[in-house]
This record gives C-alpha cells, structure tokens and sequence, in this order.
C-alpha cells in the first residue's frame, strides 16, 4: 500500500486527508500515481493537474519523476505559505 | 553549534529565546526575527489558522537551519512556527542567531526565513468578514531564494 495525503487548499478542494493506493509490490513513478488519482473524477483531474502541485516522498520534497514503492508515504499539497 | 526547532500551538517569549542564545561560547551577536498576523487593510481579519504536515515540517526547518550552519560560522539557531489558530498581532514565526559576526547573522537570518517561506510545509488559512481564504504564495517570496544560489 502507498499511503498518500493531501493538506490544505487541495484538501478542502478534494474533499480528501488520506488515500490508499494499492501497486502490487510494484514501483511506481510519482506520474503514475497522478494519473490514476486524475482518473477517479473530473474534480481530481482537475485539481491534480495543477503545475503549482507540490510532491513530498517520505516527508521529503521531490520531482513528480521520483519513484515510489510499496510502504511509501505520498503527500500532494499547493505551494506552501508559513512564515 | 546547536540547532532549537520547534512547532507549536503555544506561544513563544522572545526574551527567554534571546537569553539561551546569549549562553552559546564565543557569541558575538544576535540576530532574531520574528513575524506576526497581520492584519488585513480593512480590519477585517478575525483569525488565521495555520495548518501543517506534521513531521515533515520539523524535518524541513532542521534541513535548513542545517544549510544556514554550512554557510555561515554560527553559534546556535533557534527556529520556532507556530501552527493552529492565531488572532491579529500574534507571533507566528522566530528565527534567532548567535553568531561571532553580525554580518553572518544577519544574512542566516534572511536565509533561513527565505527558505521557510519557499520549502517548509505550511499554509496559512485567514478567516474574515467576506469569508475564509488560503493564503496565495507569492512570486516574490520564489525570486528572493534566488540571491542565495
């Protein structure tokens, strides 16, 4: 299973804090993933699509060319405003 | 050279920051920042709240203390956020930096703050008379990490 989050604006907007996604032992590249996220409704492609999406693989941002494997934990959020 | 992080509901007290800084051997100077809400030109902002990924975000404000502490000679680094909801005037953010040097200080301090603003995983929420809004990030705070390439 690859435990995926959503926070903030993308949160509220996909109505979604957590999903799982089962890849069969496979790896996967971050791509892959969104595209399958993409397929589910017209809200999620959407909202998926956008070229601001932020990716963080284990809590680490990365490329949305990383690649993730089982047991990995997938997190999509918009550009970040702390400070 | 110690690095503080911390992300917290509570609020912070600037002087009892100051003074562990001033206990770091060799310190010569002491740069501290910090940010408050705002508010927003027509009083209309009643609170802000501020969300995070808990976890990454301490991790992301060690990463960068630890990039400031390789470009410049520091004594220590205090870096606390606050996250939850927060009212008009209140702290948000300390960056505070003991150094031998100012001009190290100084320059750690923007660096620091530069980079929260670009990479630390939090979004800030305003809640005001018209409704509630996420915050947009702004294309200046992008083109001022470009000064430390």
């Amino acid at each position: 299973m690859i435990k995926i989050l959503f926070f903030a604006a993308l949160r509220e907007r996909l109505d979604c804090e957590q999903y799982l996604l089962s890849c069969d032992g496979k790896m996967l590249q971050v791509t892959d993933i969104l595209q399958q996220l993409q397929s589910r409704c017209h809200n999620w492609q959407q909202e998926l699509s956008r070229s601001d999406l932020l990716c963080a693989l284990n809590q680490q941002l990365v490329p949305l060319t990383a690649s993730v494997r089982d047991g990995d934990e997938l997190a999509f959020f918009p550009p970040v405003t702390g400070g | 050279m110690s690095i503080f992080v911390a992300v917290q509901s509570d609020d912070f007290c600037v002087a009892s920051e100051y003074n562990e800084l001033r206990r770091q051997s060799g310190c010569g100077a002491i740069v501290t920042f910090s940010g408050l809400v705002r508010e927003l030109s027509d009083n209309q902002l009643h609170s802000m709240t501020l969300e995070h990924y808990p976890g990454m975000t301490e991790q992301a404000l060690t990463a960068i203390a630890e990039q400031a502490q390789q470009r410049w000679q520091l004594g220590a680094v205090h870096l606390i956020h606050r996250v939850g909801t927060l009212k008009p005037h209140e702290q948000i953010v300390f960056v505070g930096i003991a150094s031998p040097h100012r001009a190290a200080a100084f320059a750690a301090c923007e660096f620091i703050m530069d980079y929260l603003k670009n990479r630390a995983p939090l979004w800030k929420k305003e809640h005001t008379s018209n409704g509630d809004y996420w915050v947009e990030a702004k294309t200046s705070d992008q083109h001022a990490l470009t000064r430390w390439d």
